[in-house]
């Protein structure tokens, strides 16, 4: 089943305050069990998706569903609030509150009954290392604690979708490594995760797919084919001396992208490096050439995010 | 809208309160004022023989004006309350996190009034009893008789006062969508003591006299001013309005 249902869908969404254009004609779908990374820059208009999403604002046009409730309607908006959990981007916790009386509240208002309360306020803030300090105010917290804390409030219904924004942001990076390791193993359990980000490097490392966004989408796909989406790899070959026109012929055979040398380097695009480059370099060696060293280069998430948000 | 969830919320303001010394402060020292100031005045004045302001026949009036200080408390105590339930939030940003809750707008609105409602009606309840008690100590020997509990101040105590509250409770809703800290709020109550102590210096100087016709106008003002804060409070207390307006 998982991968299968489409709980996040939305087609043309947009989003205007006044003349400005915050969101601009937003289609995507995120399946069930995805961890599905939001990446773009300030201002991209993330936050405000998530809202949206979250029936925390309205749209001004378009259309979008999660777990088949209309963000439209007015008696979906509630379904829609149950069935999901949000990290915002500030953790927003009552300073004054306990870390079990900060989540406990939540469960409270979710109709979480006095066992699975019970149950679930020692599970999450087992998992994220807090049972410990469970009757301690939350006022006193790191912020990476906060953060932790923010994450097991969100999760104390058992939401169907979890929104995170930039849950990571502004946290050390041992922090910022417990709440990853922690989205990590949500994911094992097949958690459908929405991930407001601008850290490519976390984007890639935890989410099955990616959308570039700057008001517009942008691009989206899993991290890889976003990475060859703006410019495909490049295989580099080193030879022991320069190309000679019988290497240079055999080379043209295999009918290689852009091909081209440089003195004893060949360079070509290449699509499968571990396919491709086996063929080029038994080419070579045929040929009588001699291979000094092979290189696969090519663009990173981080070379397409920055083409696609200057657009 | 299910007062259930309303009083979710308002039992989780109840626990913070617990923790705020502002709060306490709010809740506490006015009351206290009130019940203990005038029966101390009143005996003061009587000790000194200064029968003018005790004499029998000026007493009653004075000491319905006197008890319209509780509803000037009743009017100023919530603003401290309620600012800091909505305002703190606020500060805190806790809101948002809230608002993706299936709580609706009104149940969350109704929690945070319940929340400044319930320890200010507590609080000026318990400082009538006070000052009832400690007037009728000091005014019995002049006056014969016991001049509280009356029908004045029960209209005062049951229509006047609650209504005087919830006036408070959505003007400090209106209050809190437009300032940041908890101390700007507060210094919006002037908005609510003044009329209010207007009312109480047009007694004192004869020009109203304090009686239950006038404190059933009175209400019936008040009550006419809490249906127009009512739409302007909801429709403050928006979600996308809160998210996207407020300061």
């Amino acid at each position: 089943m998982s991968g299968d249902i489409k709980l996040i869908d939305t087609e043309n969404l947009t989003k205007k305050f006044g003349d400005l254009t915050a969101v601009d004609s937003l289609t995507l779908h995120v399946s069930d069990g995805e961890v599905f990374g939001f990446l773009g820059p300030n201002g991209a208009g993330k936050t405000t998706t998530v809202r949206m999403l979250c029936c925390l604002i309205s749209k001004t046009s378009g259309n979008a569903n999660i777990g088949g409730y209309d963000i439209g309607k007015k008696e979906d908006s509630i379904k829609i609030r149950k069935i999901i959990g949000l990290v915002p981007d500030n953790v927003g916790l009552s300073e004054n509150l306990t870390a079990y009386d900060n989540i406990d509240f939540y469960g409270k208002i979710y109709d979480c009954s006095d066992a699975q309360r019970k149950e679930n306020n020692k599970l999450f803030l087992e998992m994220l290392g807090l049972w410990d300090k469970r009757n301690v105010l939350a006022g006193t917290f790191s912020k990476g604690m906060k953060q932790k804390l923010a994450i097991a409030r969100a999760l104390i219904h058992e939401p169907q979708v979890l929104f995170m924004d930039e849950p990571t942001a502004n946290l050390d990076p041992e922090a910022a490594k417990t709440v990853r390791e922690f989205i990590l193993q949500l994911k094992k359990e097949k958690k459908t995760i929405f991930l407001n980000t601008h850290n490519l490097d976390e984007a890639q490392r935890i989410c099955d797919r990616v959308a570039i966004m700057n008001t517009s989408l942008r691009a989206i796909g899993t991290p890889q084919e976003l990475e060859r989406s703006v410019s495909g790899r490049k295989t580099v070959i080193g030879l022991e001396q320069q190309a000679n026109d019988a290497v240079f012929g055999a080379l043209k055979k295999l009918a290689l992208k852009n091909l081209s040398t440089g003195g004893d380097t060949i360079t070509f695009d290449v699509e499968d490096p571990d396919k491709e480059n086996s063929s080029v370099v038994e080419a070579i060696v045929l040929s009588g050439g001699h291979v000094r060293s092979i290189n696969v280069v090519g663009s990173t998430l981080e070379d397409t995010y920055l083409k696609l948000v200057r657009k | 809208m299910r007062l259930s969830k309303a009083w979710i919320v308002a039992a989780r303001d109840f626990k913070i309160f617990r923790r705020v010394k502002n709060v306490w402060v709010s809740i506490i020292v006015f009351p206290v004022i009130i019940s203990v100031l005038f029966p101390v005045i009143l005996e003061y004045t009587r000790a000194r023989g200064n029968h003018g302001l005790a004499a029998p026949g000026v007493l009653p009036a004075l000491l319905n004006s006197f008890s319209f200080f509780l509803v000037i408390g009743a009017a100023y105590v919530p603003i401290g309350i309620a600012s800091y339930s909505i305002v703190g939030e606020k500060v805190e940003k806790s809101l948002e996190p809230l608002l993706a809750t299936p709580l609706t707008d009104g149940e969350i609105l109704l929690g945070k009034a319940i929340s400044a409602i319930i320890p200010t009606l507590v609080a000026m309840y318990a400082a009538a009893v006070v000052f009832m008690v400690g007037v009728d100590e000091v005014t019995f020997n002049t006056l014969g008789y016991y001049y509280f509990p009356n029908w004045t101040i029960a209209t005062l105590l049951i229509v006047l006062m609650p209504v005087a509250i919830v006036m408070s409770v959505l003007f400090s809703v209106i209050v809190s969508s437009r300032v940041n800290d908890v101390r700007s709020a507060n210094s919006f109550g002037v908005f609510m003591f003044l009329p209010l102590l207007g009312i109480y210096l047009a007694s004192e100087t004869g020009i109203i006299t304090l009686d239950i016709n006038s404190l059933l106008i009175i209400s019936g003002i008040l009550l006419a001013v809490d249906v127009a804060l009512f739409f302007v409070s909801t429709a403050t207390f928006r979600r996308e309005e809160i998210l996207t307006k407020w300061k």
